[in-house]
């Protein structure tokens, strides 16, 4: 069932960006577990390219928290190996695409062993990376790579894109004794929201039901889960009433708040950032066909990244990823579709 | 090399003679039909596994290879459990999920053989990362073969471990063939102890035929990573008897003056006439661990045989742990 969002007062709250509500999960369950270290680029002094590791250095000093050279494949295999000796490394890729670097150790290594040593080994492992695209980051710097780790049996993933679920998850994904492939967004380290004091931890596989609706349910990802919220305001000026759903675990997957939701409103649009094809949109779509297709009102209709390499020119970019009106336009279109 | 005690000849001798009759054991059972898979076996490299396991305390760390039965035994895992695992039998070290190229045990600090060829270095590198960072004294080894150290995660393994003065100890077993392929073709420099140089950590080569020399430099390795003074790379050369794999002979690639050179460097017999011609040991004493290592291993592989395969309704357990 879905988790719902915590009442936010907003002068009660405290409110903070992406990148420091990352920040405080690693700070406080570092200062709880000393098994956990933090490995990447640019991660120690500098603070990473994002600021997502801000201050870490400089608490938990140069043996806990590591600039590595450029090597994503040992970073991850490391991690591996540091897990399977009793720690609880966490790998920061800084960029999704170069999980591609790395990706034999994650998918071949960690996700297998705990199975294959017949529950004898753990694999306490982060490999933390942001997806996505910001400002031109172009095409080997923007990739949203996450269907093929949802693929996987073994791994979990986890998919903030809110302040407070980055808190909330990450601390989750530092209490768990499984690989989990954490992936924030470049564009929303910048984005701000409320995060409590006080402690908390998010489930993995809780859905967050970030807005209820009536006539279309619109399950976004990561920074989509953003321009659905927008794209839902502006539709009910024009009387449509949007639920949005953001599943914030893609492993473990909260198939039941998705499927209640469509019962209720009959119809179901995903959106996601990253390329229809074999993607996490076409997970959601067949969950929904397979279990609930005669609760559809309308064919399930995907708005995701046009298939072509991510151009640099702002005007390609923006046209490549599903924008706000795109989505005002196409979710319209669902809701009205009395075929 | 200083002379060895008549205990520790025993001890290596009694190590290989082990690995070598399970891998003869394990041979006859796959030739039978009955084994599952295809196996590698390690039949002429024993001396290695051997003589560097006998420097690790039970509590340091072990990742290793395809080729890794040897390396499991050598490191603790007994007769029992390995062969039931190359039978993906439920008694195996790995419940039958993993078989031959997949041995785990935790209790002896064995992280795993590998199916893919260098990821053993990156984890052996990981887990002396973590002994650093945990501030303990535990050192990890890596075994690995001549096809490893020509892929990139040689590379960045030893960078690694050198930059941060990890306590590990990588051990190229150069058999001189990665399949088919003689290690001249696969690279231009076929010194392997020389690539140290290029991360500024001692390399030696070391005759992998003989246990009492590898025994000796493992020795000095893992003293140096205990003492926190950063990895060591050991180039061990030796030459598997037999095919990559059981089913390819090995003889359409290697020549037969080549495979009997090498045969008559067996590191059992070498060991052995040495400590007779000494006469450190006598042949009745040998004789004797020949007959127990007989008895451990045909109670291994009737243990294996008889043990029963998983059951189905287990076979989507440990796909997470809690
Ligand atoms: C990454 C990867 N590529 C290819 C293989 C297939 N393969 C298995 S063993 C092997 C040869 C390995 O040779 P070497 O490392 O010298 O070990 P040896 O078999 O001689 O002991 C190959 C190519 C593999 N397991 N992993
Ligand atoms: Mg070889």
């Amino acid at each position: 069932m879905s988790q719902a969002e915590p009442e936010i007062s907003q002068d009660a709250q405290r409110v903070i960006t992406y990148a420091e509500a990352g920040v405080e999960a690693l700070q406080e369950e570092m200062r709880r577990d000393p098994s956990i270290f933090y490995i990447g680029q640019g991660i120690g002094p500098r603070g990473g390219n994002f600021q997502q590791s801000r201050g870490l250095w400089a608490e938990f000093g140069g043996d806990r928290v590591r600039d590595t050279p450029i090597a994503e494949r040992a970073q991850a295999g490391l991690g591996v190996g540091a897990a399977l000796a009793g720690s609880h490394p966490v790998v920061d890729i800084v960029f999704l695409d170069f999980v591609l670097e790395a990706i034999c150790e994650i998918i071949q290594q960690a996700s297998t062993i705990h199975y294959i040593s017949d529950g004898k080994f753990k694999v306490p492992l982060v490999i933390r990376a942001a997806g996505g695209g910001v400002r031109s980051t172009g095409p080997h710097h923007s990739h949203t790579f996450y269907s093929f780790f949802m693929h996987i049996p073994g791994l979990k993933v986890a998919l903030p894109s809110t302040p407070y679920d980055v808190k909330g998850l990450m601390k989750t994904a530092l209490r768990d004794q499984n690989p989990v492939v954490f992936i924030d967004h470049k564009g929303l380290y910048g984005v701000k929201g409320p995060v409590p004091k006080e402690e908390y931890l998010i489930p993995f596989g809780k859905a967050a039901i970030k807005r209820t609706g009536e006539h279309v349910t619109i399950v976004a990802l990561s920074q989509m889960v953003h321009r659905a919220l927008q794209a839902a305001t502006l539709l009910e000026k024009q009387g449509i009433s949007a639920e949005v759903i953001d599943p914030r675990t893609l492993a473990p997957f909260d198939s039941e708040t998705i499927l209640t939701s469509v019962a209720k409103t009959g119809r179901l649009v995903i959106v996601d950032e990253a390329y229809a094809a074999c993607g996490v949109s076409a997970e959601i779509a067949a969950i929904v066909a397979t279990q609930a297709l005669y609760d559809l009102d309308s064919p399930i209709h995907r708005i995701c990244a046009l298939p072509a390499p991510h151009a640099f020119s702002p005007s390609l970019d923006n046209y490549l990823i599903p924008s706000v009106d795109r989505i005002v336009s196409e979710v319209a279109r669902v809701a009205k579709d009395r075929s | 090399m200083v002379k060895p005690s008549k205990e520790l000849v025993l001890s290596l001798y009694r190590g290989m003679v082990e690995i070598r009759e399970f891998e003869m054991k394990a041979r006859e059972i796959f030739r039978s039909g009955k084994m599952p898979g295809f196996i590698h076996v390690y039949i002429g490299e024993e001396a290695i596994a051997t003589g560097i396991c006998a420097q690790l305390r039970k509590d340091d760390y072990v990742a290793s290879t395809h080729r890794g039965h040897g390396h499991a035994i050598a490191k603790g895992i007994s007769a029992r459990s390995s062969m039931a695992e190359l039978m993906g039998a439920i008694d195996g070290c790995s419940g039958g999920r993993g078989g031959t190229m997949h041995l785990y045990e935790p209790e002896v600090g064995f992280l795993g053989s590998n199916g893919v060829v260098p990821p053993g270095i990156l984890i052996a590198t990981g887990a002396a990362l973590s002994a650093k960072v945990r501030k303990s004294d535990q050192v990890a080894v890596a075994f690995f073969g001549d096809g490893a150290v020509n892929n990139g995660a040689f590379h960045e393994g030893l960078n690694f471990a050198a930059t941060w003065n990890l306590p590990v100890i990588y051990v190229c077993e150069n058999n001189l063939y990665a399949t088919e392929m003689p290690f001249e073709q696969a690279t231009k420099n076929t010194d392997v102890a020389s690539r140290a140089a290029a991360y500024k950590i001692p390399g030696y080569q070391v005759d992998g035929n003989n246990v009492l020399e590898v025994y000796e430099r493992a020795g000095e390795a893992v003293a140096r990573a205990r003492r926190g003074e950063g990895p060591t790379l050991l180039e061990c050369r030796t030459y598997r008897w037999f095919g990559h794999h059981e089913g390819d002979a090995g003889t359409s690639y290697r020549a037969k003056e080549e495979i009997a050179k090498w045969r008559e460097l067996d590191p059992v017999r070498r060991l052995r006439d040495k400590a007779l011609a000494d006469s450190l040991v006598t042949a009745e004493e040998f004789a004797q661990v020949d007959r127990d290592v007989e008895k451990v291993i045909n109670d291994a592989a009737e243990y294996a045989l008889k043990s029963p395969q998983p059951d189905v309704s287990t076979a989507l357990d440990h796909v997470f742990s809690n």
